[in-house]
């Protein structure tokens, strides 16, 4: 017998080599299986292949009905690298079919490639009927490239685009915002489309397929239990009048400025016209980036500047009205005060100019003629009194709460896109200008008349009308008037903003309106049988020749629209915002227009 | 120790039992259909043919004469040696592999046989008293029973069921060969790995640089510079060879599989989807698993032989971490087992024989489920027991009944 022991304790060595590979091998389980989660990831994607069915988008109508946005179809080609055997027959077939060079070919396979090989990207977008009807016949020969149907938006007008916005593929960071959207999902961009977009996207549904190596079907995962089905968008009714819309486009055109129509009983937005504006067909399909970016580099028209929302002006003479009424609220005017007016207000060594009028004025024909020197006055009256506040400070920034309740220098935050605050200024403001204790009522005295550091948007102005039609409250303006078949808006939109001023001073100040419009300086605005009210203004722009604003409702006894309209550039306010309000009031309230000569008159002229 | 008394070695009849267990119900979850019919024509129906197959030769091996096993020991060897060569001639090839004899629908492969056959050649020729590993002679011919059938199963294309041959070698170092054998061996892997990674003549460089060190280092002692120039030329001269070899004689995939298992290159052409395609089953498996027959991966034909080469992967997906785990520690207590059991052996030829098995599992467990987890390269061997497939099952049965036949009536043994 041979003797063994000798190398015994090689038996150790051979004994710690097997548990050493036992040991590794389970660390290595445990980083695969449980520290690491991206093979759990990509088993899915191996494995799953979500097939989503994309609802129809809901419709959008105007307030009375008419369809303004509907659907149709489009197909995108999508691809799983992985599934995708590249054989020289493929690319040529598919460069074929789509109509590219085979380097455009490798691109776009290669980017789909880099972003993940697992997940669907988009080959080829929208693509044609003729096309989509090729591909259908030959996508069993395509292994790894499908067919996403996907719903594009037709516009039945060319009017709206700001107002209904667009909807475009999601990019990265509304994928990372939310996990909802895959790649190639389209999204509300803007407007109605986005603020609305929960409600008209509906929801996808989407079943879980599980495939095997070659991509076939293997029936549904866990027997359907995390299948979805698809939810259909919800139809909107915009509170826009198609009509009015329409009209208030046509009438704006070669011009700039915007017309912004509320109903002041629910202040919804009847129109909201900004000029220039573009056909919103232009952003939909192949093509929408190549216009996107066409409209974008337009920067003299900036037809994707919506002045309506985001252009400040100086309110001018239209100003007059709110000083009216808080001069009123802080007691020191009433009706029958009268300040005298000669050729303008005289403070310290300067004159603020007035044009001619009668003199001494009371409040009434103060609005009727636009008298400067009155409101200078009401505004020192209210800035310098003493009785109630003790400094031009504390009167100030009484004014300002009183300013700022009528919505001027702040976002209504409801459904409209971008707006912007326009500019009241604060007494921080002037204290930081001027210093403190260095600015008293005189020192600032053009924001009496609507000039200086105020601006406003045409948004702003046109709640402004609606709420002296009111006599006091105002809702903000929005955009939809229901959704689905209910009124199911934000109840924001139902919430009345009541304003720092007793009903009863709206009183004289719809006379002057009245009297404007009848005898003054609206008698250009003025409709045929119809009783309105309004107010000239007119915008000092240093670039160039005055804007031309008015602003006005009517009828005056039961309030149905107000309106702001601006024309950049076209000097006094009564010159031809005067008549485009007349004709967008006749327009909505008459249904028709009988002065067609004039609202040819207005068509035909550029103001640039 | 009463004489005459078998004692028949449950554990590893147990661990039998376990093994052929867990490889069925993991080949039948991967490739059946539906639960409803049993159908003898698919993998699993015939994997059970092949189980009661190896039952019954279990019962056959143990029950014959134990001298049957050390006396017929050549004439057995000799026998696969042919049957390897045979199988070159007629042979019926799988992916480029002439490593099948097929009778019918049913495949022999006689490399699975010609380990069994070596291990016990191997086992009665170490066991003679005569034998002296640390003798040229003895040494030699020993290599020359492990080398003899690795050639003729590399001449049929078929390096995975060769490598485990070379496991054997850790049975020859615990009845004596020499360590600096195993440690050249060591050497010469390490320097491989370095070779795929840099050019020769930087190696031989850095290995030159080193030569100056440890000779200034033994500067007092000048004897030892003829020991160490000799070790530094035979470096030298591997370095050059194993190079021209590696860029000429290696195939284009056999270099490419070699350089993805390093991360030398990433998936050229999907060279490494199988080892991805096998981490992500493994990986997604999570603690627990995701239950029988629920695997996605496996059930879905992403991981290719899944049954065979790759069932571990079902294992890692279905049963999670928990189960693989138990996996790799029963294979671990196998061969330990098996180790420990040898060690205790009176008969020599019984102790060599069982760490020669041992070995033969040791190699097919780190080959087949490092390569799972990809810190192998992709070399198609079965997993013992559980890989589907008759060959190898009946190979393994014969190996551990032989054993555990030698194992029980080791005090018969005069």
């Amino acid at each position: 017998m041979k003797d063994s022991s000798r190398y015994q304790y090689r038996k150790w060595i051979i004994l710690l080599s097997v548990i050493l590979v036992s040991v590794v091998y389970i660390i290595r389980l445990l980083f695969l299986q449980i520290i690491d989660d991206q093979w759990e990831i990509r088993a899915k994607g191996n494995a799953l292949r979500y097939v989503c069915d994309y609802p129809p988008r809901g419709l959008i109508y105007d307030r009375n009905g008419e369809l303004l946005v509907t659907n149709t179809i489009s197909y995108d080609l999508m691809v799983v690298p992985r599934n995708v055997k590249l054989t020289e027959t493929l690319i040529k077939e598919l460069c074929h079919i789509l109509q590219i060079s085979e380097e455009e070919f490798m691109k776009r396979f290669d980017k789909a490639k880099a972003y993940s090989p697992y997940i669907e990207s988009i080959f080829d977008r929208q693509i044609t009927d003729e096309t989509h009807g090729y591909i259908e016949e030959r996508l069993h020969r395509l292994q790894g490239f499908y067919l996403q149907p996907r719903t594009l938006r037709k516009y039945l007008t060319s009017s709206a685009a700001h107002s209904l916005g667009y909807i475009g593929e999601v990019n990265y960071y509304e994928i990372e915002k939310n996990p909802y959207y895959k790649m190639g999902d389209y999204i509300g961009k803007i407007g109605i489309e986005k603020y609305y977009e929960e409600e008209l996207r509906g929801t996808k549904g989407c079943q879980i397929l599980m495939v095997d190596n070659l991509n076939r079907e293997k029936g549904s995962f866990q027997n359907g239990m995390f299948d979805t089905a698809a939810i259909v968008g919800k139809s909107l009714w915009a509170s826009l009048d198609k009509e009015l819309q329409e009209y208030g486009e046509l009438l704006m055109k070669n011009k700039r400025g915007s017309i912004v129509a509320i109903e002041p009983s629910t202040g919804e937005i009847l129109c909201i016209v900004t000029s220039p504006s573009y056909d919103p067909a232009l952003l939909v399909g192949r093509n929408r980036g190549k216009n996107y970016a066409i409209l974008e580099k337009d920067s003299i028209n900036k037809p994707l500047f919506n002045r309506a929302l985001m252009a400040q002006y100086p309110p001018g003479s239209t100003f007059k009205l709110v000083n009216a009424l808080i001069g009123q609220e802080e007691g020191v005017i009433n009706k029958d005060t009268r300040f005298s007016c000669t050729m303008g207000f005289a403070y310290g060594n300067r004159v603020l100019g007035c044009h001619a009028h009668a003199s001494p004025l009371a409040m009434v024909a103060s609005i009727q003629t636009s008298c400067n020197a009155y409101y200078c006055r009401v505004l020192k009256a209210i800035l310098e009194n003493r009785k109630k506040y003790k400094s031009t400070k504390e009167a100030y920034d009484a004014w300002y709460q009183k300013i700022i309740s009528f919505g001027f220098g702040q976002k209504f935050n409801s459904d409209l896109p971008y707006e912007l605050k326009g500019n009241i200024p604060t007494s921080a403001y002037y204290d930081r200008y001027y210093g403190e204790n260095r600015w008293k009522a005189t020192t600032i005295i053009s924001i009496a008349i609507g000039q200086g550091e105020i601006t406003v948007t045409p948004v702003q102005l046109a709640n402004f009308v609606a709420i002296i039609a009111n006599r006091g409250y105002y809702y903000p303006p929005h955009l939809v008037k229901a959704i689905g078949h209910k009124d199911s808006l934000n109840t924001q939109f139902y919430t009345k903003h009541y304003v720092d001023v007793k009903p009863a001073y709206f009183d004289p100040v719809i006379e002057g309106m009245e009297k404007a419009a009848t005898a003054g300086t609206v008698r250009s605005a003025s409709v045929p049988g119809i009783k309105i009210g309004g107010k000239t203004g007119t915008a000092q722009n240093p670039h160039g020749k005055d804007h031309s604003i008015l602003i006005g409702y009517a009828p005056l006894d039961n309030p149905k629209i107000a309106i702001s309209v601006i024309v950049e550039n076209a000097g006094f306010g009564a010159t031809w915002a005067g008549p485009i309000t007349s004709l967008m009031i006749e327009k909505y309230l008459k249904d028709s227009v009988s002065r067609k000569e004039l609202e040819e008159r207005i068509i035909n002229t550029n103001i640039y | 120790m009463k004489k005459n008394k078998t004692h028949i070695d449950w554990t590893l009849i147990f661990l039998f039992f376990l093994l052929i267990s867990i490889g069925w119900i993991n080949i039948y979850s991967t490739t059946v259909e539906s639960f409803d019919s049993f159908n003898f024509n698919t993998s699993y129906g015939r994997q059970l043919i092949w189980i009661s197959s190896a039952i019954l030769l279990a019962i056959f091996t143990f029950v014959i004469n134990y001298r049957f096993f050390p006396g017929f020991a050549t004439p057995i060897y000799f026998i696969f040696i042919l049957l390897l060569l045979l199988v070159i001639v007629v042979g019926e090839s799988t992916k480029g592999a002439s490593s099948w004899f097929g009778f019918g629908s049913l495949g022999i492969q006689p490399a699975e046989f010609a380990k069994y056959a070596t291990c016990l050649l191997l086992a009665r020729y170490i066991a003679n008293n005569e034998c002296d590993l640390t003798k040229v002679k003895n040494l030699s011919v020993a290599i020359l029973i492990i080398v003899l059938p690795l050639f003729f199963i590399l001449l049929q294309n078929d390096t995975g069921s060769a490598l485990p041959f070379l496991f054997l070698f850790i049975a020859l170092y615990r009845e004596g060969l020499f360590s600096w054998i195993l440690i050249a061996g060591l050497t010469a892997i390490v320097l491989f790995i370095l070779l795929v990674f840099f050019k020769e003549w930087i190696i031989a460089a850095f290995i030159t640089f080193l030569l100056i060190w440890v000779l200034w280092l033994f500067r007092k002692k000048k004897r030892t510079y003829k020991g160490i120039l000799l070790i530094y030329a035979t470096i030298i001269i591997y370095i050059f060879t194993v190079d021209a070899i590696y860029t000429r004689v290696l195939k284009d995939y056999q270099r490419a599989r070699i350089e993805v298992l390093f991360g030398k290159i990433e998936d050229s052409k999907g060279i490494d989807y199988n080892v991805i395609q096998s981490k992500i089953a493994i990986g997604s498996g999570g603690l627990l698993g995701k239950g029988f027959r629920n695997g996605t991966q496996t059930n879905l034909n992403f991981v290719p032989e899944q049954s065979t080469d790759f069932i571990f992967c079902t294992i890692g997906e279905e049963w999670g971490f928990v189960g693989s785990s138990v996996v790799v520690l029963l294979y671990a207590w196998l061969i330990i087992h098996i180790f420990l059991r040898s060690e205790q052996q009176r008969v020599p030829f019984v102790r060599i024989y069982g760490y020669c098995i041992a070995c033969i599992f040791f190699a097919h467990f780190t080959i087949n489920i490092g390569m799972t987890l990809g810190i192998m390269p992709v070399i198609g061997i079965p997993l013992p027991f559980i890989s589907y497939g008759g060959s190898s099952l009946l190979a393994y049965t014969l190996m551990l009944f032989t054993f555990i036949n030698l194992d029980a009536k080791t005090n018969l043994w005069n």
